[in-house]
């Protein structure tokens, strides 16, 4: 499902407490943009009686203290807010740090990459040099804790979501669907491809710092054999995989 | 103070109300399936705020209390009994030192409550002390564990039960509309709050899957969806087209479009049907759903005046002695000053 035209940003109720201000139906990076200074605006200026706000790719989450008066006030104050600017044309701000992330791709630590490799129209050789020449930035994070969406992909990797689910994919997967990967951060199901595996846990609760990714991060992937992955996993305390990080600026 | 479980039971974790705010981390509220029956046992043991408690999801086991305390049983009912003397449901019970607490299999519903009258003593994360198990938060109770709760600020208190709300039978399940139920063409949806849905054997604390004979429910504007938010209470449509509804330790982000949301105080109802059990999905408008959803001091007040004193016949009493059952005289276990 894709749009040409520009789609005016909606506000519309989530659940009995929230507002979602939607941008778009389907991932854009410039929506994603807007998102993230949409999130930015609200954060540093807060409407009162917002309980908590989030970004995901295209929507913004507000969640409301007290009742439908309530809402309705902050519904109005949003929609100011939205009118004021045109946040289509945020400019997309320059990474602050870089991580380079060792990943085992295909086979069993990937089992899913050539049937995602063939969707993208490529080998898994290609699609794995492809993988590992991009560099792919923090857009969100969500579905579970510190577990960042990455992207934006070449278009090819504009592939959907598998229609049955995977029952359960290891923490630390690398998993692709719609010009995106996730690092998993725990054990759980997913529509998403498997298509590789590291030892970068992204969320864990007794790190002094639990959640590593953060808005503001790009990362890039490097091909290890599976037989590295195997040793690099068994000698993980930090639950950092032998990542590396550079601080850009 | 505490008490060791020395049980089989495969999923018992410890559960509050959870961690609200937490959505731009990636984590969602989590806390207990049933919170009613949190409400329940904070009503029955007269406490001010609401109890920790033990969820036990389909059996429990032995428990060894190493102290005294009131508890509550609250949630499914269970075969519950207190050294092979049978204990009813949906009441405290002061259990002496040294006695030993069996929770069998749920008689109707799938989570039961064991809440201590002082309160649970574990780790606080994010200022909850609920077990998050997608999140990697807390764990289930291992055999052997040992469950350490606060003294009970008064054992003495006359034993009191309520008649629970039956929510273990399955119904009708309230919904509000959501941002993605217009994804759904009008025939789908009508189709969909028409159909008769099982509950399925999909069920967990992340979500709970509705099975139906023969009909899909999908969309075809689902394959490119952005990952959007998504809530305790959301529909979600897998390519499979089957309902799936989420719950307490739902992602918080999904690609799935959702074609609704039930109605937080219909949530307790999904939570405790056994697989198998009718449901039926009911949209409301959001003013009705307003209505129907009751604040958790309502909820708990409501409770508090159900409570009335448990009648015992004093034949069936084999701890007469520890009773007043004289002004003036008691068991002898006062607090000093």
């Amino acid at each position: 499902m894709s749009t040409s035209t520009p789609e005016q940003p909606v506000i519309l109720p989530l659940g009995l407490t929230s507002l979602i201000v939607r941008f778009g139906l389907t991932a854009r990076p410039e929506l994603t943009v807007a998102v993230r200074a949409f999130v930015a605006d609200l954060t540093s200026d807060p409407i009162a009686g917002v309980a908590q706000v989030a970004g995901s790719l295209t929507t913004v989450m507000v969640e409301v203290d007290g009742g439908s008066a309530a809402r309705a006030r902050v519904q109005e104050a949003l929609q100011k807010r939205l009118d004021a600017r045109d946040w289509s044309k945020a400019a997309r701000p320059d990474p602050l740090r870089r991580w380079t992330i060792p990943i085992a791709f295909g086979d069993a630590c990937g089992p899913d990459l050539t049937k995602a490799a063939g969707a993208a129209g490529l080998s898994d050789t290609d699609a794995v040099a492809e993988l590992c020449a991009q560099e792919v930035e923090v857009l969100t994070l969500g579905f579970a804790p510190g577990q960042a969406y990455l992207g934006f992909l070449p278009e090819r990797w504009d592939i959907p979501r598998m229609s049955a689910i995977n029952p359960s994919v290891p923490a630390g997967a690398l998993i692709l669907a719609i010009r995106q990967v996730i690092i998993f951060t725990n054990e759980n199901p997913t529509g998403w491809h498997h298509i590789g595996q590291s030892g970068f846990l992204p969320f864990a609760l007794d790190r002094a710092e639990p959640i590593l990714l953060r808005a503001g991060d790009v990362l890039r992937f490097e091909a290890v054999a599976s037989s590295e992955m195997a040793s690099i996993v068994a000698d993980n305390a930090d639950g950092l995989g032998r990542a590396k990080l550079e601080v850009l600026r | 103070m505490s008490v060791i479980f020395q049980g089989n039971g495969p999923a018992i974790t410890i559960q509050d109300l959870g961690r609200p705010g937490q959505i731009a981390a990636g984590l969602s509220r989590g806390g207990a399936m049933d919170r009613l029956a949190l409400f329940e046992a904070t009503a029955l043991l007269g406490a001010a705020h609401v109890l920790p408690a033990l969820e036990i999801a389909g059996f429990g086991g032995t428990f060894l209390f190493k102290a005294t305390t009131r508890i509550a049983l609250t949630g499914a009912p269970m075969v519950a009994s207190l050294d092979d003397a049978p204990l009813a449901w949906n009441q405290t019970h002061l259990i002496p030192s040294g006695a030993r607490l069996d929770l069998g299999a749920c008689r109707a519903g799938s989570y039961g409550y064991l809440t201590f009258a002082g309160g649970i003593e574990s780790p606080l994360h994010l200022s909850s002390q609920a077990a998050h198990l997608m999140a990697g938060i807390g764990a289930v109770l291992a055999t052997g564990a040992e469950i350490t709760f606060a003294q009970d600020p008064d054992p003495n208190a006359v034993q009191v039960g309520l008649t629970a709300e039956n929510r273990f039978d399955g119904g009708v399940l309230h919904v509000v509309s959501g941002p993605q139920t217009d994804l759904f063409d009008a025939a789908t949806q009508k189709a969909f709050f028409e159909a008769e849905f099982t509950k399925s054997n999909r069920a967990n604390r992340q979500g709970i899957g509705l099975d139906h004979p023969s009909l899909k429910f999908g969309t075809d504007q689902a394959a490119g969806l952005a990952s959007d938010f998504i809530m305790q209470g959301d529909i979600q449509q897998t390519g499979d087209g089957v309902p799936y509804v989420l719950m307490a330790e739902c992602q918080t982000m999904g690609g799935y479009p959702r074609i609704g949301t039930v109605v937080p105080d219909d949530l307790p109802k999904l939570a405790q049907a056994q697989p198998g059990k009718p449901f039926r999905f009911k949209l409301i408008s959001r003013k009705e759903a307003e209505a129907r959803t009751k604040s958790e001091a309502d909820q708990l007040a409501a409770l508090r005046s159900k409570c009335t004193p448990v009648v015992r016949n004093p034949a069936d009493m084999r701890d007469l002695l520890s009773y007043q059952l004289i002004s003036g005289v008691t068991a002898g276990q006062d607090p000093e000053g």
